[in-house]
C-alpha cells in the first residue's frame, strides 16, 4: 500500500498550495500562539517541514520513521519540539502543528484521484494519516525530554541558589544550610564551600545547621568529610544551629564530632570565630 | 487531619526516604509525642529506611498505632526482600559497615527508640520493628 504512494509526488508538485494550506489550516486550530511565534517563524518552520517530509518520503518507505532516510525530519521536529517547549507551547500545541497537515494533504489526495477507485483513496488517507500520527507522536516524544532537561536545570539552579556561601567577616565565611541535605546537595554545599575557603582567603568556614530537619548518620558522615576537606584547605569549621533535641538525637546515633567546636547559634559561632581572629565587636 | 491508623508506605528511592520520615513525623505530632522523641524516631526511621533502600534494595514501611494501658505509640516496621544480614550482633556494633556509612545505623536507631527488634534470613530478607510511645 505504502509503496505505490503518491505522497512524494503531491509534497513536491503542490508544495506552494500545500503550505498555504496548512497555515490556513494551523491559524484555525486555535493552537498557534502568534504571542509566543510570529508569523514568519511559523511559515519557514512549516516550509522546512514539508521539505524534509517530501525528501523522506521520495525513499518509499511510509510506515518506519526510525529509518535513516527520515532522519532529517525526526531533527528537525526534535528542534522545532524543544524550541516550542522553551517557548511555553504546550504538547498538545506541538503535536497538533503536526497533525494538522492532515486535512490539506487529504483534501488535496482527493482532488488528484478524482475517479480513481475508492479503495486507492482510503489506502492513501490510511497511510498518510498514520505517517502524521507517529510524527506528531514523535514530537510529544521530544517534547517530554526537554521538558525534564529544564526541570533538570532549575533543580540543579535551585541547589546551587539555595546553599549561598556568604562572607560574614573578612576571613569568616557562614554557609546557612536549610531543608533536607540530600548527597547532591551536600556534593554543591562543599564544593561552594571549598571555592570560597580559596577565593576569600578564610580561615573560618561556620556551617549553620538551623535549617535541617534531621541529622542523620548520612548527614553527620556529611559534614564531617566537608570539616575534614575544610581543614586541609587551611580553614577552620564550627558548626552552630545545633538545637537540644538534636545535640541528643546525635549523641545517641553515636556519631563523634571530636575535635569540630559546635555552637547552639550562629550568632555564638560567630562570637567564636571574631576571637579567634583576634577581633572584637565593639 | 488525623492520621489513618495502619498505613504501608513504600521505600525505593531517596525521595520516599524523606517521605517516610515526614509520615513519621506527622503520626508523632499527632500522638502527642514531645519534641525530642519526635526528633529521635524521624531520625530512627531515616536511618532504617535507608538501610531498607541501600542495604536491601527497597521495601517498606509499616505504621501503626498502638497501646499498652491507656498509653498510646507508634510503631514501624521496615522490610525489604534483600540479601539479610548472615551476623545480626555484628551489624549491631557501632562502627561496622559494609558499605562506606560511619556504620552506626542500626545501633543508633536501637538507641534513639524505646522498643527495637531486628530479624533477618539470609537470602530472604530483613524486618525492623520499632515503637515510641508517647
Ligand atoms: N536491610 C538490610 N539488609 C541487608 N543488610 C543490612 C540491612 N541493614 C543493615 N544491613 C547491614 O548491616 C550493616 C550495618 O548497618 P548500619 O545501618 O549500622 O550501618 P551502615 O548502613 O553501613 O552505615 P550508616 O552509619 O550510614 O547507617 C550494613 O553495612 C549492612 O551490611
Ligand atoms: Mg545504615
Amino acid at each position: 500500500m505504502a509503496k505505490g504512494s503518491r505522497l512524494a509526488e503531491i509534497l513536491r508538485n503542490y508544495e506552494a498550495d500545500l503550505l498555504e494550506d496548512w497555515l490556513r489550516e494551523q491559524r484555525a486550530s486555535g493552537t498557534l500562539r502568534p504571542e509566543l511565534l510570529s508569523e514568519t517563524e511559523l511559515r519557514a518552520q512549516s516550509r522546512e517541514f514539508l521539505n524534509a517530509m517530501q525528501q523522506a518520503a521520495q525513499g518509499g518507505n511510509l510506515t518506519d520513521i526510525t529509518t535513516p532516510e527520515w532522519k532529517n525530519t525526526r531533527d528537525l521536529l526534535a528542534r522545532i519540539s524543544s524550541i516550542r517547549a522553551s517557548l511555553g507551547f504546550s504538547p498538545a500545541e506541538t503535536a497538533t502543528f503536526v497533525m494538522s497537515l492532515k486535512q490539506p494533504l487529504f483534501t488535496r489526495l482527493g482532488k488528484e484521484m478524482d475517479g480513481q477507485n475508492l479503495e486507492g483513496l482510503l489506502g492513501e488517507i490510511w497511510t498518510v494519516t498514520t505517517l502524521l500520527d507517529k510524527l506528531g507522536l514523535y514530537t510529544t516524544e521530544v517534547f517530554i525530554e526537554s521538558r525534564e532537561q529544564i526541570i533538570a536545570r532549575q533543580h540543579e539552579d535551585l541547589i546551587e541558589l539555595s546553599t549561598p556561601v556568604i562572607q560574614v567577616w573578612k576571613g569568616i565565611l557562614a554557609v546557612p544550610l536549610v531543608g533536607t541535605l540530600d548527597s547532591a546537595r551536600t556534593q554543591v554545599v562543599m564544593e561552594n564551600l571549598l571555592q570560597e575557603i580559596v577565593n576569600t582567603a578564610s580561615d573560618i568556614a561556620i556551617i549553620d545547621i538551623t535549617g535541617v530537619p534531621t541529622v542523620d548518620t548520612l548527614v553527620a558522615q556529611h559534614l564531617l568529610k566537608t570539616v575534614a576537606a575544610a581543614r586541609l584547605m587551611g580553614a577552620d569549621c564550627i558548626i552552630s544551629g545545633v538545637r537540644p533535641q538534636i545535640a541528643q538525637t546525635i549523641v545517641q546515633l553515636g556519631a563523634e564530632f571530636t575535635g569540630i567546636r559546635t555552637k547552639a547559634t550562629l550568632a555564638g559561632a560567630l562570637a567564636l570565630a571574631l576571637r579567634d581572629l583576634g577581633l572584637t565587636i565593639q | 487531619m488525623t492520621p489513618p491508623g495502619n498505613e504501608r508506605v513504600p521505600i525505593q528511592s531517596e525521595d520516599d526516604i524523606v517521605r517516610a520520615r515526614r509520615i513519621a513525623r506527622t503520626y508523632a505530632q499527632e500522638l502527642g509525642i514531645g519534641l525530642t522523641n519526635q526528633t529521635k524516631l524521624v531520625t530512627a526511621v531515616s536511618e532504617l529506611a535507608r538501610n531498607v533502600y541501600v542495604h536491601g534494595g527497597g521495601g517498606t514501611m509499616q505504621i501503626e498505632i498502638v497501646s499498652n494501658r491507656g498509653n498510646q505509640g507508634i510503631r514501624l516496621t521496615f522490610e525489604d526482600h534483600g540479601p539479610g544480614i548472615p551476623d545480626i550482633n555484628l551489624a549491631m556494633q557501632d562502627g561496622y559497615t559494609t558499605g562506606n556509612g560511619l556504620g552506626l545505623g542500626l545501633g543508633g536507631a536501637k538507641r534513639l527508640v524505646h522498643e527495637f527488634e531486628i530479624e533477618s534470613w539470609v537470602g530472604r530478607g530483613t524486618r525492623v520493628t520499632i515503637v515510641m510511645w508517647a
